[in-house]
Order: C-alpha cells, then structure tokens, then sequence
C-alpha cells in the first residue's frame, strides 16, 4: 500500500524538516508608507472634472453635426444657442420665467414630499396604513400626471393650484414608493436596537428608520424631481400659460410657434442646466455630507 | 487597559457575596460608584455562607412559542432560574435551543407564551432601556452616528440625562473600552472587535439593570474574541454590572461566566445550571476546566457516563492523566 502514496523517486511523500527561523525586524527607514497620487490622477479623481469634459465632449459633436447639417431653422448650433440663452438671461426673460416655474415647482415637490412622510410613516405603524399605501400606490403611480391636469384645471381653474395639484401627484407615489421599501430593508438588529432604547412613534421613525432608509429616501427624492420637471414643463408646454404666469414650458412653446428655434433651444437648455445643477450641488451634496460620509453607499 | 491576573484571585471566590453588599443605587452613581466598591473588597468569609438575597431578575416557567405559517413551534419550554444582582449568567446550548429567543423575551421584543420574567418583581412586557441588549450583528450600530453620538444616542433617546451628561458618561465608557482615539469616525471606519466595543460602551452607559448580550463575539475571529472575553471580564471587574450572556461555545460559557445555564434543544429546555465562578482565562486547559468542560458537553448532548472498560472511558482516563498536555485544547471541539 505505501507504493500507491510514495513519489516516483520512491521515498515516501514527506515534506522536508527545514531549520527554524526568526528574524529581527529593525524600523524601517528611507520608505515612506503613504505618498501622495500624482496631479494629474488627483484631478481626475474629482467627479465634476469628468462630468464636465463629458459635457464638452457633448456640445462638441452638437457643434459638428449643427454645422453639417446647416439649418438653422430645424436645428441650431451650440454657439447660436449659447447665444439665444445669454441674451434671454440677460434681457431678464428667461429669469422672469425661470423663478415662476421654480416657485410652482418647490410648491408641488415639498407638498408631494410632505404626503409621502405622511403616508409611509402610517404603513410603517399600521396593518391598514400598509395596505392603503399598496393600494394607493397601485391605483395611481401609473397615471401620467399630466392626464390628471384637464380635470385638476377644470376643479381648481386656471391658475398655481392645478399646478401644484399634478406636482403632487407625479411626486408623491414614486417618492412613497422608494421610502416605503427603504423602511423596510432597515436591519432587524438596528430596529431592535432602537426599541430597546424606548423609541417608539414619530421618533422611532425619525431618528431610526429615516436616517436607515436615506438611500432610497434620496433616490426617491431625486426620481420626484425628474418627475416633478417633466410635469411642469409638459404642462405648460401642452396647456400653455395655466399658471396664469407662463414659465419656461410657456417660454418653449410661444418661441416654437414664432420659430425661433435657437430660443426653443436655449429654454431646453436652461431645463438641463437647472437639473444638472441641481444634482450636482443639491443631492450631491447631500449626499456626500450623510449617506457617502456615514460609508452606507458609496 | 487589560489587567488579567486582576480579578482572578479574591473576587471571583463567591458569586453572590458582592451581590449583597450592592446597593441599587452604586448603579445609578456611575463611576464615583466604583471606588466604594472596591473599598469593600475583599468579601468576609462569613457572606459566603448567607442566604442569597432575592433574586433581580427572575424567569418563572417560561414557554416560548413562534408561528409559522404551516405551525406553531415551541421554541422555549417551560424554562426558569434567577439571575442575582452581579451575576454573570450564561445561557449555553447548541443551535435551536431557544437560547436567543430566551434573551429576546427577556429583552421584552418577545412575549413568553406561558410563565413570566420578573425584573425587580416587575413583569417584562416590553423593551426598555432598563435592560440593553448587545447584538451579534454589527449593523446594531446607526451607521449614521460617530462612536461618540451611538453611545449618547440610547441616554438622549431613553431620555433618562441631559446632553451634557451624556457627553461625559460617553467620554468615560469609551475610554473604558480604550476607543478613545477614534470617538469621532464613523462605524464602517471600525474593525469587527471595535464595533464590538462600542457597542458595549453603548450598553454600559446606559448603565442598565440587566445588561443582555446576544452572542456578541460569535462574528468576532478567534484572536479578538479572546482578547474581547478578557476585556469584558476587566469591565465586569471595574463596574459589576449584572450579565445574561448567550454562547454556543462551552469554553466562553466557562471563562465568561460565574453561573451556566445548559439547555437542550428542540425545543429548549433547562438541563443543568452549573457554578464556572473558579474559572477564568487562566484556568484554560487545567485539569477541573476541562473536567468541567467534558460534564457540560455530556449534559448537552445527553450521553451516558462512559461505562468502564469502553473505548469512551479510556479515553476520558487517557484525558484525565494528561492535563494540560496542549494548553487550550479541548478534548472535542464545538464549530463556532
């Protein structure tokens, strides 16, 4: 039998006893454990430097294939557009419109927002608050907001109030959704925790399940936003002036119908802008001061 | 920080002693509290002998039942024993004993179905901050509150002192289990052990009636969790906090504890209660540590007393003449 375990040379197959061995270890000297990246790598490593060369990247091809195409009527070029938005800016127009549409939309997203706490704060604590949410959800979530808003003019009128009334609906069941199921994917260990401690009601759900949730709170809260926008721009795209005050979709929409199409340009643009801007300096940042800092997303 | 030899001789002579010199209130001072106590070291032999005051914590014929969809499974069956004040008390069996769902009815997040806890000759009926529980899982930390902030956080919550005294009370324990330096990062930038830590800080300074420990250092490597027993033993020393701790592994049951509780499984049921006051970490692989060891694992798995002449009882004799052959070796082995 001991052939089977032996090794072609024939001795059996044992490794070989080797001297023992300990060495003194003297502190190190002439390495540094920790040295800096170099310019170019930190630079890089900064996430508005790559958005912003993507972005010039962008209007780059937009430029080329303007010019290729030499129509200005059906499509403008970046520099034109560029300029239509300065000029619309600073003649105070686009301002004008921009703060109209602005305060609207704040309207409708906090309210939204506020529905959404209310909501998900009774699913949490009641079987019947559970299943009005599901249900609600279920019912609404899938109807385009901007259907609703022929039957929010004619029950509200002309005016903010059927605004906000749309804003509402494309922001809360999204949002609702999101900080419903982030609620629930909080660890079992972390809400034990917290009871044990006597937390119980609003301030179990604020100071426990809130801060747990965050992530999908904040991915809610952005999903609302982008929902929120498109909503508002629709509506006065499709409706015209039905806040009474026309906003930018209004803007959009009177510069169509002169053509003037590096002004429609300049309004989209203005859109884009205002929601880069609010990713970039609003969520981002607070994402990085809570979620990104606490090491719960990275 | 870790003082082994400290508690190892005069302290750990009698379990129930300093439980009686203790006055209810040394747990409410915080640490002016401890140099009193230590003041009353060492213990006259004479309290050895007196009758054990009434218990603090009492499980009376506790059933514990969980429901399925398909079922009912009792989990728990008909289970009692006292835990006095400055007891550390092991809950020891092996999975699906009920061990975890005892502390959790303890805690008050289950409701026993038969019998009933007693805290205080108070009723259990729901979690309070009057009895913390250290978890298994890392995750009990907020992972949104420095060190600092989770151990003021349940003071702040319970609502039990203002902030200022949180801060300080925060300040004390953290320094106790030696994170001082690293008070204002964050959980995730923290070892397994150092979450550990805090979490036990957490829990003294809520300087609690009974602190509950669920498993605490089962996620730990072996290493930590040796170096986190020692800790836990210099802690017990300093503040003579009361302890349920739950284990699976007989060898922390007999380092960590002064009094075992053995339950069997499926469902749990109270097999043995058993002295381990003389052991410590120093006593690892002597000769009534491992004697005490093998009595335990015969009481969990229920096997006979080896009868002489068998295989079983040579080897015990074999086991018996070597002691301490392989410091810390034990004779069988429990996975953890």
């Amino acid at each position: 039998m001991s052939h089977v375990l032996s090794s072609p040379a024939g001795g059996p197959r044992v490794p070989p006893v080797r001297p023992e061995v300990e060495h003194t270890l003297p502190p190190l000297t002439g390495f540094a454990p920790e040295h800096p990246l170099p310019l170019a790598a930190r630079i890089w490593q900064q996430g508005w430097v790559r958005r912003l060369v993507i972005i010039a990247v962008l209007a780059v091809l937009w430029e080329i294939v303007a010019r290729w195409q030499n129509n200005d009527l059906l499509l403008p070029t970046f520099v034109q557009t560029a300029k239509a938005l300065v000029e619309g800016l600073a003649s105070g127009e686009l301002v004008e419109k921009t703060a109209i549409s602005l305060s609207v939309l704040l309207k409708g997203y906090f309210a939204g927002i506020a529905g959404a706490f209310v909501l998900t704060t009774l699913a949490v604590s009641t079987q019947f608050g559970r299943d009005l949410l599901s249900t609600l959800t279920s019912m609404f979530n899938p109807l385009p907001a901007i259907a609703l808003l022929p039957l929010a003019l004619l029950w509200f009128g002309l005016g903010q109030g059927s605004l906000v009334f749309v804003l509402i609906h494309s922001v809360l069941w999204p949002l609702a959704l999101n900080t419903y199921a982030g609620f629930q994917a909080v660890p079992e260990t972390l809400r034990m925790a917290g009871r044990n401690y006597g937390l119980t009601g609003i301030r179990y759900v604020l100071q426990i399940l809130v801060p747990a949730a965050l992530p999908s709170i904040l991915s809610g809260l952005k999903i609302g936003w982008a929902f929120a926008w498109r909503t508002l721009i629709a509506a006065e795209l499709v409706f015209g002036a039905s806040s009474g005050k026309g906003g930018l979709g209004w803007f959009i929409f009177q510069n169509r119908n002169e053509l003037y199409t590096d002004r429609v340009f300049a309004g989209l643009a203005l859109v884009i802008i205002i929601g880069l801007l609010v990713e970039s300096l609003g969520f981002h940042t607070l994402e990085r001061l809570t979620v990104r800092r606490w090491g719960v997303q990275r | 920080m870790v003082v082994p030899g400290l508690w190892s001789s005069a302290m750990r002579s009698g379990h129930t002693p300093l439980a009686e010199a203790r006055r209810d209130d040394d747990i409410d001072s915080g640490a002016g509290a401890v140099g009193a106590l230590r003041a009353a070291e060492p213990v006259p032999a004479t309290a050895l002998t007196a009758a054990p005051a009434d218990a603090l914590l009492r499980v009376e014929g506790v059933s514990i039942d969980y429901r399925t969809d398909q079922r009912v499974v009792r989990a728990t069956h008909r289970v009692g024993f006292d835990v006095h004040q400055a007891d550390r008390f092991v809950l020891l069996g092996a999975s699906g004993c009920g061990k975890s769902t005892l502390l959790k009815s303890i805690a008050g997040f289950i409701e026993p179905t038969e019998g009933r806890i007693l805290l205080d000759g108070q009723a259990v009926t729901r979690p309070g901050p009057d009895r913390v529980v250290v978890f298994q899982e890392f995750d009990q930390l907020p992972p949104w509150k420095t060190v600092r902030d989770n151990v003021m956080f349940p003071l702040l919550a319970s609502r039990r002192v203002g902030r200022a005294e949180a801060a300080e009370r925060a300040a004390l324990y953290i320094d106790k289990v030696g994170l001082t330096p690293f008070a204002d990062v964050h959980p995730h930038q923290l070892s397994g052990g150092m979450k550990q830590r805090v979490a036990i800080a957490r829990a003294l300074a809520m300087q609690p009636r009974v602190l509950l420990m669920d498993e605490p250092f089962a996620a730990l490597d072996a290493l930590t969790r040796r170096r986190m027993q020692e800790e836990l033993l210099a802690l017990w020393d300093e503040f003579r906090f009361t302890l349920i701790f739950v284990t699976h592994s007989i060898e922390e049951a007999l380092v960590v504890g002064n009094r075992i509780a053995i339950l069997s499984p499926h469902p749990g049921r109270l097999r043995a209660e058993i002295n381990s006051h003389q052991f410590g970490l120093h006593s690892l692989g002597g000769v009534e540590f491992q004697a005490t060891a093998q009595r335990i694992h015969r009481l969990l798995f229920d096997e006979p007393e080896a009868a002489p002449g068998t295989v079983a009882a040579d080897a015990e004799q074999l086991t018996h003449q070597r002691p301490a052959a392989v410091p810390g070796h034990l004779p069988f082995r429990i996975s953890v």
